[in-house]
């Protein structure tokens, strides 16, 4: 599948301080194609995050439009876009993205239940091992370390085997064994036709890349 | 697991939470059903009290209002005697505007080795009584022989057994629906029957005479139902005047006396239901705003996992409804521990007709003190739905919120 992005930009109004309108994103134009895997990189504060947002559905551009293949995600209503997201886009966000009620197992398998599909126990076993966590299966949550946390949530996207993966900082947290697993998974995605795109602002990813594309003050150069 | 299975482990993996929405629900639904029943059971009681009584005016001896409070004594059935002429009766039917006129005459009895235990006894006239014949029809359906007697619902024997009143043996007859009032603990008897009682008390040293070595036959009060269309007020005024030695009573009087007093804390019994429903939900919006916070990670996941606003805000009423349902459940089977069990206590301290509605009002009641709690709690849940709903998952898993 392609993700294709057309002059799409993020403003936000700021509450306090001297300058209230800020532009998080400048206009952007990109083409993710499926079977490559684009690099993104960029400094702390460059917009990258904000752009993964739009691309992926969960935060509307101010102005522009963001395609998969033929379908303008955000003119969708939002229950056709959630259920389009599910089925298409997977997401490693920043940060924890655990459901503190759930086992990590069923935090893995949750995407492909959400619309009544059955469980992918063994595929999600499968990559828990690959990540190195299948023994963590039944531990909740909160006895996890970021970085276990970190292998979940990637376990959980590829479990869920979608078009386009977008991952944010993916290996942030991970050691450089972890990182590399990581990585080849990605690559490997790729290889089997899927659209990747790996936020990062370090320049390991940079080795797997297809594309590499940099951030600066919201622009792309 | 299924999408509904998210609901309940949610809800059992965070027990503190899912107590503290439970007892918060418990809490609004034990007052409503509590508080619904004693409201309802005095409205009922009062009620009871305006069928049962069915006349308009009340003749007694014009020393009765000094002895007792007649309020109580003939509305309410505590114990009391005083006794007139029995001549007064006929002077009462020949009143203009009488229409029917029904003699009674008290006796207590004796916490005593006579008497099987102490109650109020009535002995009516059944050829002219309008008052209570109706009432015992409803569990005798035909005369009461000499020396047998009617118990009240409340006092402690059983149809067929032998209820001795100062050594003699009345049979009891038939035992009567309960009223809520102390006429529950009243015995009731025939003119000869009650003849033969206030002998015996006589024998025991408890007089019945009005003046002694006075022969003259005797009678406690008279029971008075003006003609239709007749002024009510005229008439007491008229036996007033008419009869010596004796005081007219109209029963409105009585009665809205009682209703002013229930009426009261009925009153107040609704307000404070009414306070408890409205704080209960202040404090569930503030539950639930906190919950906000707690949980605007998790429901971001879930909204990058790609469930709709629409889906979560269902998945958080149901959290909701569940909850308010196990709260509702709950608390109407403690309002019913605490209220059923304490119906006697609540009666004596409230001094108020009170009678427990049927078991069909009372499920009725459960089923609306239920349906508001769930409704209350949902009415909560909405708002937070409404916002969790709204949350930007990008950037608050970002933000570590």
């Amino acid at each position: 599948m392609q993700l294709r992005a057309e002059n799409i930009s993020r403003h936000y109004f700021r509450k306090t301080g001297e300058a209230n309108y800020f532009e998080a994103v400048r206009p952007v134009s990109l083409l993710l194609e499926g079977g490559k895997l684009t690099v993104l990189n960029g400094k702390s504060g460059s917009g990258k995050t904000t752009l993964l947002n739009m691309l992926a559905g969960l935060l509307m551009p101010t102005e522009g439009r963001v395609f998969l293949d033929d379908t303008d995600l955000y003119a969708m209503e939002d229950k056709a876009l959630s259920r389009f997201r599910s089925e298409k886009v997977g997401v490693v966000p920043q940060g924890r993205s655990a459901v503190d009620t759930l086992t990590v197992l069923e935090n893995i398998i949750l995407p492909g239940i959400l619309y009544g599909g059955k469980p992918r126990t063994e595929d999600a076993e499968n990559w828990m091992e690959a990540l190195g966590i299948l023994h963590l299966r039944n531990a909740m949550p909160a006895e996890l370390s970021g970085g276990e946390l970190r292998r979940m949530s990637i376990a959980r996207t590829l479990t869920a085997n979608p078009e386009v993966i977008l991952a944010d900082e993916p290996t942030g947290d991970l050691d450089n064994d972890n990182t590399a697993v990581v990585l080849t998974a990605f690559r490997q995605a790729a290889q089997a036709g899927k659209t990747v795109l790996v936020v990062s602002h370090e320049t390991d990813a940079e080795v797997y890349a297809d594309q590499v594309l940099h951030m600066e003050n919201g622009a792309i150069r | 697991m299924r999408r509904f299975l998210l609901v309940t482990r949610n809800l059992v993996r965070k027990p503190g939470r899912t107590a503290a929405l439970v007892l918060l629900t418990a809490f609004l639904a034990m007052s409503v059903f509590g508080g619904t029943i004693v409201v309802s059971s005095l409205r009922k009681g009062l009620e009871s009290m305006e069928n049962r009584l069915g006349a308009d005016i009340i003749v007694v001896p014009a020393e009765a209002e000094s002895k007792v409070s007649l309020k109580n004594l003939l509305l309410q059935g505590t114990i009391g005697t005083f006794y007139m002429d029995a001549s007064a009766v006929e002077k009462v039917r020949e009143t203009e505007g009488v229409e029917k006129a029904s003699a009674q005459i008290f006796l207590s009895s004796m916490k005593a080795d006579c008497c099987s235990v102490k109650v109020q006894i009535i002995g009516f006239d059944p050829e002219n009584d309008f008052v209570v014949r109706p009432w015992i029809a409803e569990s005798l359906n035909r005369p009461l022989d000499d020396m047998e007697v009617v118990v009240g619902c409340r006092v402690e024997t059983k149809v067929g057994n032998d209820f001795r009143i100062y050594d003699r043996n009345c049979r009891v007859a038939a035992k009567l629906a309960s009223t809520g009032t102390g006429l529950d603990t009243a015995v009731y008897c025939n003119m000869n029957t009650i003849h033969v009682l206030l002998q015996a008390a006589e024998e025991k040293g408890i007089t019945h005479r009005i003046d002694s070595g006075n022969d003259a036959e005797v009678v406690s009060a008279v029971y008075v139902k003006v003609l239709p269309g007749a002024d009510v007020g005229l008439v007491n005024n008229r036996l007033n005047g008419g009869i010596r030695k004796a005081t007219s009573i109209r029963t409105a009087g009585m009665m809205t006396e009682v209703a002013d007093s229930l009426s009261g804390v009925s009153n107040t019994i609704a307000i404070l239901i009414g306070a408890v429903w409205l704080l209960a939900l202040i404090i569930l919006f503030i539950a639930f705003a906190m919950m906000v916070n707690e949980r605007r990670r998790e429901l971001a996941v879930y909204r990058l996992l790609g469930m709709s606003r629409r889906m979560m805000s269902g998945m958080i009423m149901r959290e909701t409804a569940l909850c308010s349902l196990a709260g509702a459940a709950c608390g109407t089977v403690l309002g019913a521990v605490l209220v059923f069990p304490f119906t006697t206590m609540i009666e004596t301290s409230l001094r108020l007709p009170y009678l427990t509605p049927a078991g069909g009002t009372i499920a009725l009641y459960a089923f609306v003190a239920a349906a508001v709690t769930v409704a209350a709690g949902c009415i909560a849940g909405f708002r937070t739905a409404f916002r969790l709903s709204r949350v930007d998952p990008g950037t608050t898993l970002r933000e570590g919120a």
